[in-house]
């Protein structure tokens, strides 16, 4: 990003760093002026107060309240997680079938899931599955089940776009030395696509980290539920509770973006991404800031 | 299909994808204003206002949009008491679109910096070569460039969005997926019509305007 910076503007002399000076002052104090204005605003209603914060330093509202919470929206993740990277390279293998009765069926499944608001799909599991199944639906395998047909559906296309940009090289020196069309999927093209969409999946399963919080719409005992919802009605600090809460689930997801960082520059440096990444990198790009919920 | 020929079903359908709409469109509108105006503060010469940007877009990308929708009606509204409309209903619309558009405007302050790294150095240094500043040298330079290469994530920001606008039901709007759930509720035998119906609109609108997008960020991607 550096590069770029420096490149939008040429390197300030005395006149431009007068002007920036300014504007830093300017812009600082408009800052403080706002976060004065938040400070003081919950002065007014008394969110400062001692007793809305102090629930926090003691250790049964952590064991109580905020630790199984995170432990639920973990476990869920995690679940998740596996079972959407499943979901995507099956249904990404099965779009890129050579047999049309494979492929459509898989691309139809894949573009219906990717289409339909996650809540959606969540509420029909949970609310509308038991009227078909005459037998209760577990609320954690609702929040399971919706977040790996959504991110595994996003996850197929990335995988596609990954295996589409191994160079055809691989493929036709794998064919050459006799192996299968099985073969060739599963020992040459998804091993290169996994390295070359390694930063995406990460991304995706931040996006899916996050997306456990619906969990909390169909009553499913998360964070969301436990930490903020339930800590703040048995404490009155709902405010803070939520100020905790949001600070647990950006260490979470930061240390996940770091991670998928940390990994598209080892790749970079290896070198040894397929040749064809960059245009994988657009369409990927567009997988990654998907702000689903 | 007989749960939607009883016209308060119907109606509710329709309501239920009205507001969908609208928080689509109001919550698009402010995102991609305060999206643009992050991304080029963070690009800017100024420390103070780089941080900023990077601030806003760590925080608000890493947060769950429910909890932010939540603590724009718990927070804001019930605590702070920040109260944007008189009617009951269309306080708790604007209020949805307040955290839509500071959870998307990270996404699109992302998408518009990515864009500006996909424009040549060089375009950016001819610019200053001839003497432009650097707000000369982002409006007609750099962004109309950049501009052609975000069609593609913008497109799928706004298709995020509209989805994301169902979790503005959590503080009681009745847009669709809440009258689907009470759709759901009243009628347990019609499950799945109910379901592919509601489901079915969000496909038949999406899949088109995710191809749409596609196409056109196609046609405008400046060809090198």
């Amino acid at each position: 990003m550096s590069s770029t910076d420096a490149v939008l503007y040429d390197h300030p002399g005395p006149r431009a760093k007068a002007r920036n000076a300014i504007m830093t002052v300017l812009f600082g104090i408009g800052l403080l002026a706002l976060l004065y204005w938040i400070y003081a605003k919950f002065e007014e209603k008394n969110q400062w107060a001692g007793p809305l914060w102090e629930p926090f330093t003691q250790s049964t509202t952590w064991v109580d309240f905020i630790l199984p919470g995170l432990w639920a929206t973990v476990s869920a993740a995690a679940v998740a997680m596996v079972l959407s990277l499943v979901f995507g390279i099956v249904f990404a293998v099965g779009r890129l079938s050579e047999h049309w009765f494979i492929s459509i069926p898989a691309g139809a499944v894949v573009e219906f899931f990717r289409a339909v608001p996650l809540l959606l799909l969540m509420f029909f599991i949970f609310y509308g599955i038991p009227f078909i199944t005459y037998q209760p639906m577990s609320v954690f395998w609702a929040v399971v089940i919706g977040l790996t047909l959504y991110n595994g559906s996003v996850l197929a296309e990335a995988f596609r776009a990954g295996i589409r940009s191994v160079p055809r090289g691989q493929s036709e020196a794998a064919y050459a030395v006799g192996m299968r069309k099985g073969q060739v999927m599963q020992h040459i093209l998804v091993p290169q696509a996994a390295r070359a969409m390694l930063p995406v999946i990460v991304s995706q399963l931040v996006v899916l980290v996050k997306d456990t919080a619906l969990g909390y719409i169909i009553g499913y005992s998360e964070l969301l539920q436990m930490g903020v919802n339930n800590l703040g009605a048995n404490f009155g600090n709902f405010v803070a509770a939520a100020m905790v809460a949001a600070v647990i689930y950006i260490l979470l997801n930061w240390s996940l973006t770091s991670l998928a960082g940390y990994l598209e520059r080892r790749t970079r440096r290896a070198g040894k991404a397929p040749g064809g990444a960059a245009p994988v990198g657009e369409e990927a790009g567009s997988a990654v800031v998907e702000p689903q919920g | 299909m007989d749960v939607f020929s009883d016209p308060a079903n119907f109606d509710e359908y329709t309501t239920g994808f009205l507001w969908i709409l609208k928080l689509t469109a109001a919550g698009g509108f402010a995102a991609f204003v305060l999206g643009v105006v992050l991304a080029a503060m963070r690009v800017s010469p100024v420390p103070v206002l780089r941080g900023f940007g990077a601030a806003w877009v760590n925080l608000f990308r890493n947060t769950p949009l429910t909890l932010i929708i939540f603590f724009c009606y718990f927070g804001l509204y019930t605590n702070l008491g920040l109260v944007l409309s008189d009617e009951l209903e269309l306080n708790n619309f604007w209020l949805g679109v307040v955290g839509l558009a500071v959870y998307t405007a990270a996404f699109v302050c992302e998408a518009i910096r990515s864009g500006i790294n996909t424009v040549d150095a060089g375009q950016a240094e001819a610019a200053r070569a001839i003497g432009m500043t650097f707000f000369q040298n982002l409006r007609i330079v750099i962004l109309p460039q950049a501009g052609r290469a975000v069609v593609a994530p913008l497109g799928s920001i706004l298709i995020a969005l509209c989805k994301n606008a169902t979790i503005v039901g959590t503080i009681g709007l009745a847009e669709s997926s809440n009258a689907m759930k009470n759709l759901i509720n009243f009628n347990g035998d019609q499950v799945i019509p109910i379901f592919l119906v509601f489901a079915g609109t969000f496909a038949v609108v999406l899949i088109p305007t995710g191809y749409g997008f596609g196409w056109l960020a196609n046609r405008l991607a400046v060809k090198r």
